[in-house]
């Protein structure tokens, strides 16, 4: 049952990037996209890690998936929307994935892999917790006033950006 | 029976499809895909070794910790390319050969 669980999870997630990777439209793009986070998060969960499975979809299905759909549809005038998205060098980009894919596959395939018993998987939550609060504090305080400064630096350099409508003051 | 390296090979590919829209790809946002695609297989890499090696739930907190940076890099880059949008009208990286201007 896992063995088949992780066949359809990684073919789904394989599948929808690649078709986000060669569709022309964008919007199509975004939303096939949410597939493989989708798909992402259902392999983390086979791997026992419940509370990044549900990050997982809270951060990237509900913000930067939404941020970019904003973002798409700010900056495209609809009527056009794929017209002018060309893929370029497709060359030159087949080959660097093509050495890229052949690099990490052959590291992984000649590593041999202790193996190990592992039991079945245990909530993570409190050791989590735990270990941010402990060992992680301090990287933990840094990343929130990452979050912090880049809130306000994106709100700076966005602010001005959004066209306004005619008449409306600032 | 599945293991450790299944989920490598997984998170390669989705490593190299993220390498692949990151060169081929002339539109902003999809560069940015790209990017999101990359972060997210190193992402699998780190939860497998913390299933399957010694580093137990440390491999999750390293996860988490990208997770964040990711986010503050889209919401930087969205913020960056909606100005250079506004500011040319323009959207895909081959035309914009300057900083300034």
């Amino acid at each position: 049952m896992f063995d088949f669980m992780f066949l359809v999870f990684s073919a789904a997630c394989i599948g929808t990037a690649l078709f986000v990777a060669f569709t022309p439209n964008v919007v199509h793009a975004a939303v096939s996209m949410a597939g493989t986070f989708f798909s992402l998060a259902c392999l983390y969960l086979l791997l026992g890690a419940d509370f990044l499975a549900i990050t997982q979809v809270a951060i990237y299905v509900g913000a930067i998936l939404v941020l970019m759909l904003f973002g798409i549809m700010y900056t495209h005038n609809i009527a056009r929307i794929s017209g002018e998205q060309v893929m370029m060098q497709i060359g030159g980009g087949l080959i660097l994935a093509g050495v890229t894919l052949f690099v990490l596959a052959a590291a992984v395939l000649s590593t041999e892999w202790p193996v190990q018993e592992i039991g079945p998987p245990a909530p993570t939550v409190d050791r989590l917790g735990v270990q941010i609060l402990t060992d992680y504090l301090l990287p933990f305080e840094v990343a929130s006033i990452l979050l912090l400064v880049a809130l306000v630096g994106a709100v700076v350099i966005a602010h001005t950006s959004i066209p306004r409508r005619e008449g409306e003051k600032s | 029976m599945i293991g450790l390296p299944h989920f490598l090979i997984v998170s390669a590919l989705l490593f190299t499809i993220g390498v692949f829209i990151i060169a081929t790809r002339r539109h902003g946002i999809m560069m940015l895909m790209g990017v999101e695609f990359v972060l997210n297989a190193a992402n699998l890499n780190l939860i497998a070794f913390s299933r399957y090696g010694e580093a137990g739930t440390r491999g999750q907190v390293f996860a988490i910790f990208v997770i964040i940076l990711a986010a503050a890099e889209a919401a930087i880059a969205l913020a960056i390319i909606l100005s250079i949008y506004s500011h040319s009208a323009r959207i895909n990286l081959d035309e914009l050969q300057s900083m300034k201007e």
